[in-house]
């Protein structure tokens, strides 16, 4: 087999790709909905002042971001059935990609509360702001806009993750263009078309969100 | 099966896979600092056609994902006529990848030299090539060996992916154990453990480490 790039095949299998494309992104929406719920209770966890639970989950987050996500894919979706309790691929994959990058997040929230002054925090208790009312109407609103980059940045970073969960059988992107390839025993065009999907995304997000960041920047008077 | 029989049975392929993961982890760091310092540097360049290549591969590789590279290496470049051995093809492309966002790094790290540095040298008539190494470099390495930290536990993660084209490292044990015994918990949460180890207790150490020699290299400890 040589290099011959044939547009014909190129136009039959661009149509299933754009549509494995659709579920990459629902895959990459819905583990980031997760990332980011969960991600906020990891960093507020590590607030409460109790020692232990302080000590536990920073160290939970710790063991997450330093193994490999593919593994905690694996992880999730086989060590289930060993005790009885059966996920589908798609379940076990936005389980395992949500709390990995869950991980992530909470990293960003911690980062972009401690940014918070601490004249803040003392003015809020000068006031007899309940905890809620300081983190609510005073804290989060000033911990957010140096938060979105990394935040934004991830949400990249989950996108381009995704190709993972094709090892457990979700049928995004990757997958698909596997399967073309094993149809076909044609690689050339598939590979190459998933590449420049990914490229024709992330590109374009990247710049969407720094200009959101400056949006937001400005809506809140910063 | 307790924990410490599935060890004794299968010690010795997870000791294995180790180290196959640790061969791929060092040749892909080589591979990442090399090309992220000639293409930060390249960022930097006056030479437009060589600001353009730098930038055309930080982009693409940061674009895209480490597992479509790494197939698109494997599987589309013999088609070119370049055809890569699995085991090269894995850290090459782990190393290519991270090496785009190491890039990113040096370029930042440089740009952040302060000003009256470059001056000074230039005050001291050094030569472009002398000032970047003797003056530049050194400082920037300082300020960059924190993210840089970051960056290789990312690297350990990313070679993890090898196994998917047959490398058999820690992961394509794993599975491999896995296949064959069913005992899921154990093969891949021993495998989750040693990448932690490693990780954590290797890696950071490290760095740390290196950080404390430049510092005291550079007069500031």
């Amino acid at each position: 087999m040589s290099f011959n790039w044939r547009w014909d095949f190129t136009w039959e299998i661009l149509p299933r790709l754009l549509l494995a494309t659709l579920n990459t992104l629902i895959a990459a929406g819905a583990g980031y909905a997760i990332a980011l719920v969960l991600g906020l209770i990891l960093a507020l966890a590590q607030r409460t002042g109790w020692r232990p639970i302080t000590v536990a989950v920073r160290e939970f987050v710790e063991f997450i971001r330093s193994t490999p996500l593919v593994l905690q894919i694996f992880f999730v979706f086989y060590v289930g059935p060993q005790f009885g309790i059966r996920l589908s691929p798609w379940t076990s994959g936005m389980i395992a990609i949500g709390l990995h990058y869950s991980a992530y997040l909470s990293e960003v929230y911690r980062a972009g509360i401690d940014a918070v002054p601490r004249g803040q925090w003392e003015a809020c208790r000068a006031l007899n702001m309940s905890t809620r009312d300081t983190y609510v109407r005073i804290v989060i609103p000033q911990a957010l806009p140096p938060s979105i980059a990394g935040m934004g940045n991830y949400l990249v970073g989950i996108f381009k993750d995704t190709p993972m969960l094709s090892v457990i059988g979700v049928a995004e992107l990757m997958h698909t263009a596997n399967a073309i390839g094993s149809e076909s025993y044609r690689f050339l065009e598939p590979f190459t078309l998933v590449g420049l999907i990914y490229l024709a995304i992330s590109l374009p997000t990247a710049g969407l969100i720094r200009l959101f960041e400056g949006w937001v920047r400005r809506k809140l008077g910063m | 099966m307790p924990i410490w029989d599935f060890l004794e049975i299968y010690g010795a392929r997870l000791a294995s896979g180790t180290l196959v993961t640790c061969a791929q982890f060092v040749l892909a760091a080589v591979i990442a600092i090399v090309v992220a310092l000639l293409a930060g540097l390249g960022k930097l360049s006056k030479n437009a056609v060589i600001r353009g290549v730098s930038t055309v591969y930080i982009e693409a590789f940061r674009g895209t994902s480490l597992l479509v590279q790494l197939y698109w290496i494997f599987f589309v470049l013999p088609l070119f006529g370049l055809t890569l051995p699995k085991f090269v093809a894995g850290f090459v492309s782990v190393g290519l990848n991270v090496g785009s966002y190491g890039a990113e790094l040096v370029r930042g790290a440089i740009q952040s030299v302060p000003k009256g540095q470059w001056e000074a040298a230039y005050a001291l008539s050094m030569s472009p090539a002398r000032r970047m190494r003797r003056i530049i470099l050194p400082q920037a390495l300082a300020l960059m060996l924190p993210p840089w930290g970051n960056l290789l536990i990312e690297l350990l993660k990313g070679t993890a992916l090898v196994a998917l084209i047959s490398v058999t490292d820690l992961m394509f044990q794993a599975k491999q154990i896995n296949a064959s015994t069913f005992l899921s918990a154990e093969a891949f949460g021993s495998a989750l453990v040693i990448y932690y180890i490693l990780a954590r207790f290797l890696i950071t150490p490290f760095m740390r480490w290196m950080e404390r020699v430049i510092a005291r290299r550079l007069g500031r400890a």
